[in-house]
């Protein structure tokens, strides 16, 4: 911590701040001017909610929020479910061959779904799963992310708590519904909203795998409105993203210094 | 870690069926997560993998062809673009936007004023979907009516298509990333300025060290792995960043702009030539091991350091 801050590091330090909420600043205010001031700034501009009911009206937004819910709503749960588990056996129990299964979730880490989107789809088309948002959900349902993570806290909790529990009776999933995961809710909490916020975001595999309105994520309706031989005005494009983009917007304006602190664990594995 | 597991078969009666029960209980907790990574992760690399070395007849059946995809991969003019873009994508981006997490992360750390809303700003771009992001950025880009085209106008200079113009349009999409991701890259400077010890500062200011000197030679050292850090994971992803393009440039104008990722994407789903594409992905997949290697080894390193 430093006292002395300079006058003009202050300012420069704003300045960079301002320049950083610019372009969001300029999608809220074009997305509530009529189209004509879309392109001419104008401070008496009239204010107008008009680029949202027609974003609204032109496009199944309702449907693709739905949508966007559903997808990460099921990949949470998911992968919260199935990362407690394998991070317990990981944990817990001593078994042959431990050390190369964790290795093979482990490898997860560096070749991410992302990137075998060739594979991938044929699979989905295997399975008849194509254009669902199980299609989307599926290859992130096992995180190796949050296996590692949890395991990381499971293995931070103190092993008489465990004996404790023992004693009194419990089983092993007992021990993990009563004493693992109620202690380790703020990797839940870290983790989930990374989670939320990856998938809430995600653009190129959804948009591989989904081809209508039934199963279409925000991000991937999004683009579909606003490609440019749509030609539909740029200030409803403008309202359609920001409509996009609001609920997490909103979710971090109140939620900030946990997600700040989410995305760092996040980041630093 | 060690000793408790070891006193353990002393005292149990069955130590044998104890070892075995303990086994199955493991892997049928494993099971779940174990098929779907098999199943999307293992399999699916395999699959890439023998792809790559296969050519599929028109009636559907497979010739092995050995090396011949990666020959006609070496052969493609296009294919070297995208490596070449993705390396002058990753330059453009990632020092940039570490030296401005830097700078980010030691405002927001001094007792500055409104440093909570500086934080803020800085880290905004973080949380926003990359489709809408390249959405806002392209009315920036937009020749004559976008903002960029405007200021130009007010210089009496006429409009200029920056992402149709092969010589602007990787400059425009690094500046939007830079944008996205310097608030990502701030928080970890930020975690690390944390733990320096304030001691640090004030024996320099003591022996009358100036602030750029305490900076260069005591605190920018201190944060190296940090640097370090941020920046193999930078590089990660830059191989994945490619939402944008499909909005913004589909790669163009002539492949200005395509990326490795987003040229998988388009050889896959465009031309359908799902052996070129397999054969592309091993390229992405042998350059995402090596840099994941990379950061392993150094993580370990640091832990040894501990």
């Amino acid at each position: 911590m430093n006292a002395r801050t300079h006058p003009i590091e202050a300012i420069a330090a704003w300045l960079l701040a301002l320049l950083w909420l610019a372009p969001l600043a300029y999608a809220f205010w074009s997305s509530l001017h009529p189209a004509a001031y879309a392109t001419s700034f104008s401070l008496s501009a009239p204010w107008t909610l008009e680029n949202y009911v027609r974003a609204w009206n032109q496009a199944p937004f309702g449907r693709y929020y739905i949508n966007t819910v559903i997808l990460v709503v099921l990949i949470l749960i998911g992968q919260l479910v199935l990362s407690t588990l394998a991070a317990y056996a990981f944990t817990r129990f001593k078994f042959k061959g431990s050390g190369i299964a964790f290795a093979l979730v482990l490898l997860q880490l560096m070749i991410m779904p992302d990137v075998l989107i060739v594979e991938n789809y044929r699979i989905i088309g295997k399975l008849g799963l194509l254009d669902t948002i199980p299609a989307i959900a599926l290859p992130y349902l096992a995180s190796a992310f949050a296996i590692f993570l949890l395991r990381q806290t499971f293995k931070s909790i103190p092993q008489e708590l465990v004996e404790a529990a023992r004693v009194e009776g419990a089983g092993p999933l007992q021990i993990l519904w009563r004493v693992y995961v109620p202690l380790a809710r703020p990797t839940y909490v870290a983790f989930a909203l990374v989670s939320v916020s990856y998938h809430w975001n995600n653009f190129l595999w959804p948009l591989i795998v989904t081809n209508s309105v039934g199963s279409r994520p925000l991000t991937v309706g999004l683009a579909v409105f606003g490609a440019p031989e749509t030609g539909v005005d740029w200030s409803i494009i403008t309202a359609a993203t920001v409509m996009t983009m609001a609920p997490l917007l909103i979710a971090f304006l109140l939620f900030q210094r946990q997600f700040v602190q989410s995305f760092m664990r996040a980041g630093i594995r | 870690m060690t000793g408790r597991s070891e006193t353990l078969p002393a005292t149990s009666r069955k130590p044998r069926s104890q070892a075995w029960w303990n086994a199955v209980n493991a892997w049928l907790l494993l099971l779940p997560a174990a098929v779907l990574l098999a199943a999307f992760t293992h399999y699916p690399i395999l699959a890439t993998i023998r792809q790559s070395l296969y050519f599929t007849k028109r009636n559907g059946t497979e010739v092995f062809v050995g090396l011949d995809n990666y020959r006609a991969m070496a052969a493609d003019p296009i294919f070297w673009k995208a490596l070449i873009n993705n390396f002058w994508f990753a330059l453009g981006t990632i020092p940039t936007s570490i030296a401005l997490a830097l700078l980010m992360a030691l405002w927001v750390n001094r007792n500055i004023r409104g440093r909570g809303f500086l934080r803020l700003a800085y880290f905004t771009p973080t949380v926003l979907p990359m489709i809408a992001v390249a959405n806002i950025w392209l009315f920036f880009y937009t020749p004559d009516y976008g903002l960029l085209d405007q200021l130009r106008g007010l210089f009496g200079l006429a409009g200029w298509n920056w992402l149709g113009e092969p010589s602007t349009v990787m400059g425009c999409l690094i500046v939007m990333v830079i944008w996205k991701e310097a608030g990502f890259f701030m928080i970890f400077y930020l975690a690390a300025l944390q733990q320096l010890s304030p001691d640090l500062d004030e024996a320099a200011a003591v022996e009358g060290a100036s602030r750029w000197y305490t900076f260069r030679r005591i605190t920018f050292p201190l944060l190296m792995p940090t640097t370090l850090f941020v920046a193999i994971n930078a590089v990660i992803n830059s191989f994945k960043l490619v939402d944008h393009l499909v909005i913004m440039t589909k790669g163009g104008p002539s492949n200005a702009s395509t990326l490795l990722l987003y040229y998988i994407y388009e050889v896959a789903f465009t031309f359908q030539d799902a052996v070129y594409a397999a054969t592309l992905t091993v390229v992405l997949l042998v350059l995402l091991s090596t840099l994941a290697l990379l950061k392993f080894g150094y993580l370990d390193r640091r832990i040894h350091y501990q």
